[in-house]
């Protein structure tokens, strides 16, 4: 038994010893976040160009005035946010048949589980020309199936096309990111008791009672917490639509628009403030989903 | 018994469904490699005679073995960053009470939702002032960005499943603190940080907007940046061949890893999703 004398300066000499361990790490999210967060905020202040940072003026709202009468990026707002409930409320839905699919004790379930990882596991680039190549005009093999299956009379242009490119695009996350969802919500579907379901099947519940009264509820914690990372990889979504589509306005996504303002136009200033803007949609999207996944998980421990 | 017989089959069918779903693309691209001049434009769903020229282009007609050089290099400084800070990090978080131990969580988790386009403009100015860009240990550094948070979170779960019995008997015997973070604790913890390692690797490995944003030359380019920006003669001719190529390469170690680690993966995603 240690004394209670000692006690205070061991926890002492512990404290500052967690606080040594901690600092490289600290000072590695201060770098690489905080002041990058901070030197972008005071840019969007600026008339900064790439080439003159340092001697750039203050221009006080005008690049935010200047952004938010901008109609393409009100489009880029409209795209990123039909990506976004789109692409995960699809992955959603497969993610959790396949989830009850992987959990329904078929044979050969672990190899299914492997092969689910792979989409995840392959590069977004990769997985953007892959998919360009499958949806050429010409010779890609999409408009092969469906002119066989008699879906389509003649070959679609599916990344040319404005009213479709969008569309294309999501159902390449939809691939991309199915799996994610699937392995989250099967990780949540193994935590429910097998007594549970056995229960309410012994009390007459058909397989649609289950899933709504039963599985649902006990899943929710897991569907909250899939939504809330796929939603905000989604909203910030850049790889994929750069690659497919490059800097087309039927697609161009608030990342994508930021960047070609800051890059592209070499416009630091007028980027910076479509930078803080997207940064502001995205912490409110997450705000309120912390919100929302709270009660049911708790998450500050 | 004929209804259940009737579901068993509607389940194989839907595991099919998902197979031909999540595999198709896959092997369209591993069969569009194999096929060059007139044959990529008729579709063939087998190479009737599969051509191994696209492999050897993509080495000869642009530096990818300096690419993909390249990507290993940064994918591993990434990971070595990223574990050593972690390592210091899980170890204060997971196993010392101090005031202020749940803001710094809070913290270190709060970059996850950090969009990387809403730091480019000052990360660009970091790495210039530093003397990294154009530079891999420069992509290293940036990368921190989105790895630390799930590193620092996984090792830090580990740890605090550590048994505090095993560290106080250490340090009764006389060890001294870092002793005990050194050879007890991350022994210990140690498929936490193949996990958060994996982890950061894939990710290293596949990021795109810093990569291409932070870098100019061939010589320092990684590997999503050449095949985002491979192109042939001309504008409306791109070598779809040498694409596909290059991407079966880049793709074949990714997929072995996460099919080697497949458990380890699961659970660490599930693990820092379902606990975050």
């Amino acid at each position: 038994m240690v004394r209670p004398a000692t006690v205070a300066p061991l926890r002492r000499h512990r404290t500052r010893l967690a606080w040594a361990a901690l600092a490289p790490a600290l000072a590695a999210v201060a770098a690489v976040a905080g002041w990058p967060l901070l030197r972008t905020l005071s840019l969007a202040f600026t008339d900064a160009r790439l080439a003159t940072i340092e001697t750039a003026r203050w221009v006080g709202l005008e690049n935010f005035a200047w952004t938010l009468s901008d109609p393409d990026w009100w489009r880029a707002v409209f795209n990123t946010l039909v990506f976004a409930v789109c692409s995960v409320s699809l992955e959603l839905v497969l993610g959790l048949a396949f989830a009850l699919l992987l959990n329904a004790g078929l044979r050969g379930q672990g190899a299914l589980r492997a092969v689910a990882l792979v989409p995840w596991a392959v590069p977004t680039v990769v997985a953007a020309q892959v998919w360009r190549w499958m949806y050429h005009d010409v010779h890609g093999v999409v408009n092969e199936l469906l002119l066989g299956l008699g879906v389509i009379a003649q070959p679609v242009a599916w990344l040319a096309d404005p009213a479709l490119s969008l569309a294309a695009v999501i159902l390449t996350d939809v691939w991309k990111a199915t799996p994610f969802v699937t392995l989250l919500l099967l990780a949540g579907l193994q935590t429910i008791p097998a007594p549970v379901i056995a229960a309410a099947r012994l009390d007459g519940a058909g397989p649609l009672d289950l899933l709504i009264r039963i599985i649902l509820p006990l899943l929710r914690p897991a569907i909250v917490v899939a939504v809330l990372f796929r939603a905000l990889d989604a909203l910030r979504v850049f790889d994929l639509i750069y690659v497919m589509t490059s800097n087309s306005r039927a697609t161009a996504t608030v990342s994508i628009y930021t960047r070609q303002a800051l890059i592209d136009f070499q416009d630091l200033g007028a980027g910076s403030a479509a930078a803080v803007l997207t940064f502001a949609l995205i912490g409110m999207v997450a705000v309120a989903a912390v919100f929302a996944l709270r009660p049911a998980t708790g998450v500050a421990r | 018994m004929r209804r259940r017989r009737l579901a068993r089959i509607g389940l194989y069918l839907g595991a099919g469904a998902f197979l031909a779903f999540t595999l198709f693309p896959v092997y369209w691209a591993a069969v569009s490699s194999l096929e060059s001049g007139a044959a990529l434009f008729t579709i063939d769903y087998w190479p009737r005679d599969p051509a191994w020229e696209n492999y050897s282009d993509v080495f000869a007609d642009q530096p990818f073995g300096r690419n993909i050089a390249n990507s290993v290099i940064v994918a591993t400084l990434t990971v070595g960053l990223s574990l050593a800070l972690a390592a210091g990090a899980g170890f204060a978080l997971g196993r010392v009470s101090f005031r202020g131990r749940r803001l710094m969580l809070a913290v270190v988790l709060a970059t996850t939702m950090f969009p990387q386009v809403a730091v480019l403009a000052g990360m660009f100015e970091l790495i210039r002032g530093l003397g990294l860009y154009n530079n891999l240990a420069g992509l290293a550094l940036s990368y921190l960005l989105f790895t630390l948070p799930f590193t620092v979170w996984v090792v830090t779960t580990f740890m605090r499943q550590v048994p505090a019995e095993i560290e106080a008997a250490a340090l009764i015997d006389g060890a001294p603190p870092w002793r005990v973070v050194w050879s007890i604790l991350l022994p210990l913890v140690r498929p936490g940080l193949v996990t958060a390692g994996l982890l950061a690797f894939i990710g290293a490995w596949n990021e795109f907007l810093f990569a291409l944003t932070f870098t100019l030359t061939d010589a320092a380019r990684t590997v999503p940046v050449a095949i985002a920006l491979i192109s042939g003669a001309s504008q409306y001719e791109l070598p779809w061949g040498r694409i596909m190529a290059a991407s079966v390469i880049v793709t074949l170690p990714i997929v072995a890893l996460a099919a080697v680690f497949q458990r380890r993966i699961a659970t660490g995603l599930a693990a820092g999703a379902i606990k975050g």
